[in-house]
Order: C-alpha cells, then sequence, then structure tokens
C-alpha cells in the first residue's frame, strides 16, 4: 500500500519520505488493546500520566517500575510509600472527577465501575478496566500493563510473586498440611472461595478450605455454616474482630476456645486482600500464622 | 392523620410575600450557581485560567457548571414531588419516595448490570443510556406497582401501604442481585450513593424538560390539591373527580422523583423538608406551595453540593450523605418545637 503510494508519486522526491514517516508514527506505533470490559483502547504511545483508582493497580504499575508515571492515586493506595506523596483524587468509589481531570492523565486506570468510566469518558479521558479475581488476572493485568508500556517485566514481576508463594509454602509444617482455615473477607460474613485469589493461596499453602467451590469466590455465608464446619483455623482481619463472639454458637467453636484465630492487622490484611502483586507477601503472611498457630490436623 | 388541619386555613393567601420569597430564593440559586463553577478541587483559579488553560475551561464548562445546575434541577424536582406528595396524601410526613420510586430505581439499575454488566458489548447504544434510563424505568414500574397493588388511587392509607411493601419486596430483590452477582456492587453503589458529581449536560437537559412538564401540569392541577387538603368528602360534595386528578398528579409525582433519582441517586430529605421549610415562611395555596417549595428544594440541595464539595476539597463527600444528617437535625427540630396536636406529626 505505501509502496504503491510512493511508486505514484516518485516523481516527488520530498513526498514519498513525508509520507513514509507519517505512515511510520501512524501504523508502527499506535496500538490497540482491550480492557477487561471487552472495549478497545488505542495508545498513539505508551501513557506517562497515569491515574490509578484501585491500590491493587498502583502496586501492580510500581511494581513494574513505573510509579513515576502516576500523578494520582485514590486513597485507599498507600504502598510502595512512594505513592503517599502522589495526588489523592478520593476513594475508589467516590472519585473527585474534576480532580482527575485537572490532572490531565493520559490513562485512567480502574475496576470496573461503569458509572464512574463512562462519565470519565465522556469527558474525554482514556480509561482501561483491569478486575482481578483469581491468579492468573494478576498475571493477565501485569501482561497487560507490558503492553500498555511496551516493557517486557510481566514475567519478571510475576516470578517473584511465584516464588515468595512457593518459599511461604515451604514455610507450612508437614504436620499442618490439610489443617481446613475459614478465611473471612469481611463481616458479613463474607469468606474466600476456593476459586478466589486468597482461596488459591490457601491451596498453594497445603491447607484446605471450609468453603466449597460451588458457593462461588466471595460468598456471604450463614456463620452457622462456619459453626457446622468447625475449621482448625481463622482468619480474620482485626477490624471485623468485634462481633466475632456474638454470632450465634461461635464461642463453642474448638478454632476459638483454642485461641486458633489469626487476627491481621491493617496493614497485613491490606497486603492479604489485594489480588496484586503482593500475593507473595500476603502468602507468606498466612503461612506464618499456620506455623505460629501450630495447628495439627 | 385528621384531613388536612396540618395546613391551618389553607386557602388563605397572603398577598406580597410569595412571590418576595419566589425571587428570593430565584436569586440565591443563581448566586449559587455562579459560586458552583468556582468550588473544586482546584479552587477559583480554574476561572482565571480558563481563558487560555483548555483543561480549565473544560472543568468549568463540562464539569462543574453541568453538575451544579444538575444538583439545582434535582432538587427542583425533589422539591416538586415533595410538596406535590404532601397534599396527594394528605400528609406532611408524606415523602416523595414512598410509592416505592427508590428502590423502584436501585432495581432498574441491579437488572440492567445483571443483564448487560457481564460480557456485553459495553459501549452498545443501549448500555451508554442503559443505567440512568434503567433507573428512571425502575422508578416510574415501581410507581405503577404499587398503584396496582393498592387497585388504584383511592385510598391514601391503602397506597401508602402498598408502597411500603413495594419498597420492601423491590429493596430484597436489589439485594438478591448483588449477591448473585457481586461484581455489580460497586457500580450500584456509586449509582445510590447520592451524588451529582457525574451529572453532564444531557442530565441537566433532561431534567430540565421533566421539570417544566411537571410543573406545568401540576400547577394547572393544583385546584384540586386545594379542595383534596379539606378532606376528601369535601373534595367530592365540590364537585371533584378524584380517581383521574389522583392519577394524573401521581403521573407526574413519579415522573419526577424517576428522574430525580435515576440522576443523583438517592437524596434524602430534601423532598421533605422543602415544603415544611416554605409553609414555615409563607401561608399559600398550592399552585404556589408547589412551585415555592420547588425553588426551596432546588436551593437547598445546591447548597449542600456546595458545601459537600468545599467542606471536604479536595475529597469528594456524596452530597446524599450531607442532605440525610442536615435534613434529619432539621426535621427533629421541626418534630420537637411544633405542637404536636396541632400539627399532628
Amino acid at each position: 500500500m505505501i509502496a504503491l503510494f510512493i511508486s505514484l508519486l516518485n516523481r516527488n522526491l520530498f513526498l514519498p519520505i513525508l509520507l513514509l514517516s507519517y505512515a511510520y508514527t501512524g501504523f508502527a506505533s499506535s496500538y490497540e488493546l482491550v480492557d477487561d470490559r471487552g472495549v478497545s483502547v488505542s495508545f498513539a504511545s505508551p501513557p506517562t500520566r497515569i491515574v490509578s483508582t484501585l491500590p491493587s493497580l498502583t502496586e501492580a504499575v510500581c511494581a513494574m517500575g513505573h510509579c513515576g508515571s502516576l500523578v494520582g492515586v485514590d486513597t485507599n493506595s498507600n504502598y510502595p510509600s512512594a505513592v503517599n506523596s502522589i495526588k489523592h483524587i478520593g476513594g475508589g468509589l467516590t472519585p473527585n472527577i474534576e480532580l482527575i481531570v485537572s490532572l490531565k492523565p493520559d490513562l485512567v486506570l480502574m475496576s470496573k465501575n461503569e458509572r464512574i468510566s463512562q462519565r470519565l469518558e465522556q469527558l474525554g479521558l482514556k480509561v482501561f478496566v483491569l478486575e482481578s479475581v483469581r491468579h492468573r488476572d494478576v498475571l493477565r493485568t501485569l501482561e497487560k500493563l507490558d503492553a500498555i508500556f511496551k516493557t517486557n517485566d510481566a514475567q519478571r514481576v510475576w516470578l517473584s510473586v511465584e516464588n515468595e508463594i512457593s518459599k511461604a509454602t515451604n514455610s507450612v509444617p508437614e504436620s499442618s498440611k490439610k489443617i481446613r482455615i475459614y478465611f473471612e473477607v469481611s463481616t458479613g460474613p463474607y469468606a474466600a472461595g476456593p476459586n478466589s485469589f486468597i482461596g488459591e493461596t490457601l491451596t498453594r499453602l497445603g491447607v484446605d478450605n471450609i468453603v466449597p467451590t460451588n458457593l462461588g469466590d466471595f460468598p456471604k455465608l450463614n456463620p452457622e455454616f462456619v459453626v457446622k464446619a468447625d475449621p482448625d483455623l481463622i482468619v480474620i482481619s482485626d477490624n471485623n474482630l468485634v462481633d466475632l463472639l456474638k454470632r450465634p454458637g461461635w464461642q463453642e467453636m474448638t478454632a476459638i476456645r483454642e485461641n486458633r484465630v489469626c487476627t491481621l492487622t491493617k496493614e497485613q490484611s491490606d497486603t492479604v486482600v489485594r489480588p496484586g502483586t503482593r500475593m507473595g507477601e500476603g502468602a507468606r503472611i498466612i503461612a506464618q500464622c499456620i506455623t505460629s498457630k501450630g495447628v495439627h490436623h | 392523620m385528621k384531613s388536612g388541619k396540618h395546613l391551618e386555613s389553607p386557602l388563605v393567601v397572603k398577598g406580597t410575600s410569595k412571590s418576595t420569597l419566589a425571587l428570593i430564593l430565584a436569586s440565591f440559586a443563581f448566586a449559587g450557581l455562579a459560586l458552583g463553577a468556582g468550588i473544586g478541587s482546584t479552587g477559583f483559579e480554574s476561572l482565571f485560567n480558563a481563558v487560555d488553560d483548555p483543561i480549565a475551561l473544560q472543568i468549568i464548562m463540562d464539569i462543574r457548571l453541568p453538575r451544579t445546575l444538575g444538583a439545582w434541577l434535582a432538587g427542583l424536582l425533589l422539591g416538586l414531588s415533595g410538596a406535590l406528595a404532601q397534599g396527594l396524601f394528605r400528609n406532611p410526613l408524606a415523602d416523595p419516595y414512598l410509592l416505592g420510586s427508590a428502590s423502584g430505581a436501585s432495581l432498574g439499575v441491579a437488572a440492567m448490570l445483571l443483564l448487560f454488566g457481564a460480557g456485553a458489548d459495553v459501549s452498545s447504544f443501549v448500555f451508554k443510556l442503559g443505567l440512568s434510563g434503567a433507573a428512571f424505568l425502575g422508578a416510574i414500574l415501581a410507581v405503577s406497582l404499587t398503584l396496582m397493588l393498592s387497585r388504584g388511587v383511592q385510598h391514601t392509607m391503602r397506597l401508602l401501604l402498598a408502597g411500603i411493601i413495594v419498597s420492601v419486596v423491590l429493596g430484597a430483590l436489589t439485594s438478591l442481585s448483588t449477591l448473585l452477582e457481586p461484581q455489580i456492587i460497586q457500580t450500584m453503589q456509586s449509582f445510590l450513593l447520592g451524588t451529582t458529581s457525574f451529572m453532564n449536560w444531557s442530565s441537566v437537559l433532561l431534567m430540565g424538560t421533566v421539570w417544566s412538564i411537571c410543573l406545568a401540569f401540576t400547577w394547572t392541577l393544583s385546584r384540586a390539591l386545594d379542595a383534596l387538603s379539606l378532606g376528601e368528602a369535601t373534595a367530592i360534595s365540590l364537585g371533584l373527580n378524584l380517581a383521574p386528578v389522583r392519577a394524573g398528579l401521581i403521573g407526574a409525582l413519579a415522573l419526577a422523583i424517576g428522574a430525580a433519582v435515576a440522576q443523583s441517586g438517592l437524596i434524602a430529605f430534601v423532598g421533605l423538608a422543602a415544603p415544611h421549610l416554605v409553609r414555615s415562611l409563607v401561608k399559600v395555596t398550592h399552585d404556589w406551595l408547589i412551585l415555592l417549595s420547588s425553588l426551596m428544594g432546588g436551593l437547598l440541595l445546591l447548597t449542600a453540593d456546595l458545601l459537600a464539595r468545599w467542606l471536604s476539597a479536595p475529597e469528594e463527600l456524596p452530597v446524599g450523605l450531607f442532605t440525610a444528617v442536615l435534613g434529619g437535625i432539621y426535621l427533629l427540630k421541626l418534630m420537637y418545637t411544633r405542637n404536636m396536636n396541632r400539627e399532628s406529626i
């Protein structure tokens, strides 16, 4: 096609060169990527002014070495510490739209929230949605970021996550393998199902989940269900702890009677419940809990 | 609920004060709209930079102006539907959300997200129009359902009861959908938060149109509301054919509240408080009560929105939370300071 143009116009020596150079910027460097909504987003060049409205995406961008490209993050983004000096654009659910616009970002990374993404796109911003529920989604997110930045870091970053998870697995004593764990994500109670990223981590650590697969990723459980399942170990964030003993029948549960409850601090909890590049560290925290409680099957 | 005693001699009109009040409310709103262009994350500097900075211009023209106007218009709609609901049900505590519109809107959004949220072509026309449209449709359908269940509009008590039942049942269905498909919770929440931050020019156009239609319509039927305030029996003896009038007014109520909910989410107390504030300032018949309540609602929501934006800048407080707290305090005060017997609250 270009060759045809050139041959048609070759009487003018300057024009073909000009056309070629346009063709180069036009075809070779602009690229299209499909996000998790199924929307095709086109990039003229890798973004340099990014707003992230999700802590796990903030962490992923930084893990891939692009912390410096972030110009705005949501209020919950608190890792790595470098992001604390970046402008806060409000909570993920209540972002300050005009603040985002005023930061002149060339890319907004966010999770699925049609209301917010629609408004941002109306205002002419480029939105890329990335949603992670499982381990492989995190890898996919990293690969998408690689494609966005035109870099090659996804495998390296993912490998270090994998290594950390393996290390955590090896640290769990043989006697504690196969113990049955109840992991509470938030009061409701919502649990981590085996197919969620937390559930996958538990499986990797060699322990069992009291929640069956068919209940979904983060099912809302009947508190009675947990009593009946009688887990060997309970992992819970410490701000969910308040009403734990008030739940009917919970005082009588073996795990609670024998103090086999790990309470995660805010920091630990942030690490464990974010589907991102710190899942290896999350695995280590859970492994530590299992080991420290010395639970046997 | 002694019929109509809350409106002490409802047909008394105090000559000038009503138009003065309307003028005051409108000019305050105008000042608020001007102020609205200046309040936000970047403050007034956007105004000064607007001439040569395209982003600053965009912030003012495409974000601050439509959302400020939108807040005012949503308030106009809420105030109008509040006055309408209180006249229609002859109860000063009637809230425009009573007929199930709010829970209908929520279910509409949930259903839309369930049907199209997962995997479908999100850039499609249906989806783009979808969420607000679904909320609007849900609100209208919920009100129709309430009317069906109460077998018409003749019995106020039955209507209110049906409204409560519809609200609870649709609310439960909404919760069920979020349990089935937890991914929609995020979008649901930002829809129901009660915020003006997603409003654009088409929201403004839509709400403006709906408001003009509803105001013109209720103004012409306001005589019937005056008659109704004297009691149903009196109204009938005055030769009023209640059923079609009620149906028309409920239609206008559903339209107004549906449009407000679809664009701004759930904003508590504005519809309830606006008519009270007006009644505490002037004594008017329903034609003026509806107009003034509407203007009052607009000013209330506009002020609340400006405060919500300004107080926590650069973060943003959802205005719905703000009106809930302020409105709640005001209504409590109203409840305790007024003569209980006379006011029948």
